[in-house]
């Protein structure tokens, strides 16, 4: 299983031809506390770039974006009652939806963790 | 993922977009602050989180560094009474009346009754000369000090002390940490002052504050406070507190933010602020706009400022519309946000009158999503205001 990053600070753990995603580390820390999360629903088609879900801390609301096209085929339940697991492990049980891949050649122009270590070190 | 809707921290009015630092700036940053500009200054929102802060603050006590704040003071040449009469045409209270060292909560009203600002003001006597000393908002006070110039006497001198740092600590346990430190601010109640020294150096301190908590404001020497900003914060009671959890805070005690939930086409009937025109000048109708703030008074003002709770747990906020049933804006959000001592979103809107009694039901329509939200009296916290007797 590989994971990779968006310049937007979204991940994607891809296995076959299924990806989870969620926000990262750094971008939990940057929103803060978080106190509402919107998943897509299962079935949803979405293009890479859409407005997938909606993540909302003390502070602001912000927009998190498809790393890759495709359908989503599950959202992560949990984060309506427990929002704040986005804080407490945002790149595991945090995660936000489920979404098969329609074109996996996308992940290319994606980050590794390394690029992305060092992408994030610079701002 | 991307910011759509940010914390208000773009209050710098047109043209003044130098930032200055704070007195404390190199004290927030040693103790972690994240720095972010707000009203002109770069100030902290935030240290260890809103929300561990906000709750800490309500439970123990929080030191907030408002320096940002415009402090004012006021003399007359020929004594304090021609100042304060002229300022009276601007102001609704009763400032002739107001005792020597208690705090009154005042409006600076336009021709039309539309506030330019909120603002505390308090009459002191300071080595042995009467003045009147006055806190205005940040982002308006130079504003202010342009607009109260054409009012005030020839004979009158307006200071701004730019050298004075202004800290406020709040929270149930404020006063057992400030009287540890400066004996004697127990005996202060709500909305009175006194002049007190630490170290020698001299401190202005009133009992009042912005989180509906009981608790102090602080005026220091601005070269002081970084020593008295460390006492503070070596009392087991005192953590620093960022902006963030001041506006949550603030939201929750149903106190109204300058810029937001206040302008100059807001007047302080619809701002259901009525408690700041005192009897005796609404019988006088000397001031700015008192003919159409005393008719909004008598018949009921178009729209009004009221508190909702909003169903579910997405906040609401600044920008968001009240539409009625057909869809039709009938009304707009000012101020909104998570409630962390709530755990429920919570906002303050205008809406018509009519629609303005608890327990009305209303809409809120939000980037394409509706919500539901319920009128509420505020405060949605109650105040914890000390107002008579000596702990």
């Amino acid at each position: 299983m590989s994971r990779y990053f968006t310049e937007d600070h979204e991940w994607i753990d891809v296995d076959g031809d299924v990806g989870t995603v969620g926000i990262s580390d750094y971008a939990q820390g940057a929103l803060g506390d978080i106190v509402f999360v919107d998943v897509p629903e299962e079935g949803r088609e979405l293009s890479k770039g859409d407005e997938a879900a909606v993540v909302e801390s003390v502070k602001a609301a912000s927009d998190v974006y498809a790393p890759v096209s495709g359908t989503v085929v599950e959202g992560n339940a949990q984060l309506a009652d427990e929002p704040a697991l986005v804080n407490s492990d945002p790149e595991g049980e945090g995660w936000f939806f489920k979404i098969t891949l329609s074109d996996a050649s996308e992940l290319d122009a994606l980050m590794d963790e390394a690029a992305y270590a060092a992408f994030v070190a610079k701002l | 993922m991307s910011d759509t809707a940010d914390l208000n921290v773009e209050d710098a009015p047109e043209g003044q977009e130098i930032i200055q630092t704070l007195p404390l700036d190199a004290w927030h940053r040693a103790r972690g602050g994240r720095m972010v500009p707000f009203a002109c200054y770069e100030m902290p929102v935030q240290y260890e989180g809103i929300m561990a802060e906000h709750l800490w603050t309500r439970e123990s006590a929080g030191l907030f560094d408002v320096s940002h704040m415009g402090q004012v003071v006021f003399t007359g040449e020929n004594g304090l009474g021609p100042v304060i009469t002229a300022l009276e045409k601007v102001l609704p209270g009763d400032i002739t009346g107001l005792g020597s060292a208690k705090n009154r909560y005042s409006l600076l009203l336009n021709e039309e009754g539309g506030i330019l600002d909120d603002l505390m003001v308090t009459k002191r006597t300071l080595d042995g000369a009467e003045e009147l000393y006055m806190v205005v908002n940040g982002a308006t006070k130079y504003d202010d000090i342009a607009y109260l110039l054409d009012f005030v006497p020839d004979d009158a001198t307006l200071n701004l002390l730019d050298e004075q740092a202004l800290l406020a600590l709040q929270g149930p346990k404020a006063v057992d940490a400030l009287s540890r430190i400066v004996p004697g601010v127990e005996a202060l109640v709500f909305m009175t002052a006194a002049d007190f020294t630490w170290n020698d150096v001299p401190l202005w301190i009133s009992r009042s504050g912005y989180t509906g908590e009981d608790g102090y404001e602080i005026s220091i020497p601005a070269e002081h406070a970084a020593a008295f900003a460390d006492r503070l914060c070596e009392q087991a009671e005192v953590k620093p507190i960022g902006l963030g959890a001041r506006d949550s805070l603030r939201l929750e005690a149903g106190l109204p933010l300058y810029g937001h939930d206040l302008d100059p086409e807001t007047t302080p009937v619809m701002a259901d602020l009525g408690f700041a025109l005192a009897k005796k000048r609404r019988e006088a109708a000397d001031f700015l706009g008192a003919e159409r703030i005393l008719a909004e008074r008598e018949n009921g003002p178009a729209v009004k400022r009221v508190g909702l709770t909003v169903a579910g747990r997405q906040p609401v906020r600044e920008g968001a519309s009240v539409v009625a049933e057909d869809g039709s804006v009938i009304g707009r959000v000012t101020s909104g946000g998570f409630a962390p001592s709530m755990g429920a979103p919570i906002a303050m809107a205008y809406v018509p009158t009519a629609l303005a009694t608890p327990g009305t039901a209303l809409k809120l329509l939000q980037r394409g999503k509706t919500h539901d939200a319920t009128v509420t009296a505020m405060p949605f916290v109650p105040h914890r205001y000390v107002r008579s007797g000596a702990k």
